[in-house]
């Protein structure tokens, strides 16, 4: 299972869900984590979201991020009802409500969040 | 019925030169010197794990070069949680049977090993190999999203984490093998430059070379044994993104687990050991374990609760935000100077009226792996 998102170069943020109890997750796997069932629903994220958490990074972990310090991370609560780690706008704060862009960074795809 | 028999750490610090078996082995030196023990004695050995020095089998290859033939081993990974999960291990095996007399030992030349960027890289594993590291993170980048839902969550300001790293280098200063120890003030934290915002170089621990050991046992081989009463662990996440719950992580519980193993209540801690790796991570660790009300760990700390003569004194030789941090033997410095502290062996540093009963607390990753323990005098 090869879940076409960010991290393979697809524009989107994909939520996985459990045709069995209804769990919802992010971090791809072929199973759902809670009740084991197989082959989960694939679910495109409308990319928006509340920030419940930022930091802005000044120290980079290595020479391709460095030219691109300060750059800001945030955790958001999608709608689709989980949380996803991202990159966002200079000042995004705790409370936003944020919708998803994708943009090359450091020679890769990431989410940035914008204000809605 | 299982003992801290004896303990040591090293001076942390920029060690060129050393490596990882050179610092396990004074680390273990130091601890069997510390419990009147000889190599002959011990029959069970648990390592944890070194960035410098990855290997399958740590125990073994410990084991031999310092020259003992265990009939237990094992290598325990949780992160900073490591060092006391693995006190907690030897806890169980001696209940067991499977092995009587236990070496605990770590050490790392974390600092001179390896380059800066490298060890940042390293550590920033913890995260999520598809979903997080990819994003260009750091631990301090996972501690500082984690800092600013708790500054949000709890109302406090930044200048309330600075009390913690003020107030850990004021320990330092009378602590011989700290890695920093000049006295800090809450502006110089404050002005320090910016690490992953909010938290700047003064909140975070320094990478540290170092060592520690403790020796593990079922019976009071000496006169500055310390009794274990009970351990409790708790692991909820392993990554920051799926935290259910940026203000409780398991510490609560996992300390809950300790005390109830013991039998005692919170209020009869005389001294604390308290992971702090960051001081975001000290505020929160102290706050759900129930040692200072949501919110106030800085500001406790600020009015000397934490201090030598206050209410409950807390790592005493600078925690790992002054006396360092070498990765799995960096927690365990807390419990080398615990057992000093309560069985009046901790020199200038000894606190007034000798505390009788403590509690030690780890976390590894990102505050997902923790570990609780009560000690007391037998
Ligand atoms: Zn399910």
């Amino acid at each position: 299972m090869t879940v076409a998102d960010w991290t393979t170069g697809e524009p989107q943020l994909v939520v996985l869900s459990c045709g069995g109890c209804g769990n919802v997750w992010y971090f791809q796997r072929p199973f759902c984590p809670r009740c084991g069932r197989l082959d989960p629903d694939e679910v495109a994220s409308a990319g928006r979201g509340r920030v419940v958490a930022t930091t802005v990074v000044h120290r980079a972990p290595s020479d391709e991020w460095r030219p691109l310090v300060p750059y800001t991370l945030v955790l958001v609560d999608l709608d689709e009802g989980v949380r996803v780690m991202a990159h966002a706008a200079s000042g995004t704060a705790i409370g936003d409500t944020v919708g998803a862009t994708f943009e090359e960074r450091a020679g890769r795809l990431v989410p940035v969040f914008t204000p809605a | 019925m299982s003992y801290i028999a004896g303990s040591f750490a090293t001076a942390f610090g920029r060690h060129e030169g050393q490596d990882t078996l050179g610092l396990m082995t004074q680390a273990a030196t130091g601890a069997l010197a510390d419990a009147g023990l000889e190599r002959a004695d011990i029959d069970g050995i648990i390592c944890g794990y070194s960035t410098t020095m990855p290997h399958l089998m740590l125990a073994t290859v410990f084991a031999e070069h310092f020259g003992i033939r265990p009939r237990y081993a094992a290598a325990l990974q949780l992160g900073g949680a490591t060092g006391l999960a693995m006190a907690a291990t030897a806890h169980f095996v001696i209940q067991s049977k499977a092995a009587s007399r236990l070496l605990i030992v770590a050490g790392e030349n974390r600092l001179s090993g390896q380059t800066r960027d490298s060890a940042i890289q390293a550590l920033a594993q913890v995260g999520h190999p598809r979903y997080e590291v990819p994003l260009g993170t750091t631990v301090p980048a996972y501690y500082g999203l984690i800092a600013s839902a708790y500054l949000d969550g709890r109302g406090a300001g930044e200048a309330d984490l600075a009390e913690l790293a003020v107030a850990m280098r004021s320990h330092a200063v009378d602590s011989p093998g700290a890695h920093y120890r000049e006295p800090i003030t809450v502006e110089d934290v404050l002005v320090s430059r910016a690490v992953a915002e909010p938290l700047k170089l003064l909140d975070c621990c320094p990478v540290s070379d170092g060592g520690a050991a403790m020796v593990v046992t079922g019976d009071q081989v000496n006169d500055h044994c310390l009794r274990v009463l009970g351990s409790g662990q708790a692991h909820q996440h392993q990554h920051v993104s799926v935290v259910p719950d940026l203000l409780s992580y398991g510490a609560g519980p996992s300390s809950r687990m300790a005390l109830d193993e013991a039998g005692i209540g919170l209020d009869r801690i005389r001294y604390a050991a308290v992971y702090d790796s960051f001081t975001v991570t000290l505020a929160l660790l102290l706050e759900e374990i129930g040692l200072a009300p949501p919110g106030q760990a800085g500001a406790l700390a600020r009015d000397g609760h934490f201090s030598p003569g206050g209410a409950v004194p807390l790592n005493t030789h600078g925690g790992l935000l002054s006396y360092g941090h070498c990765g799995v033997a960096g927690a365990m410095s807390h419990m080398a100077e615990l057992q000093r502290q309560l069985t009046g062996r901790a020199g200038a540093r000894q606190i007034p009226g000798q505390p009788d009963v403590a509690l030690l607390h780890g976390d590894g990753g990102v505050m997902s792996s923790h570990t609780s323990m009560v000690v007391a005098l037998p």
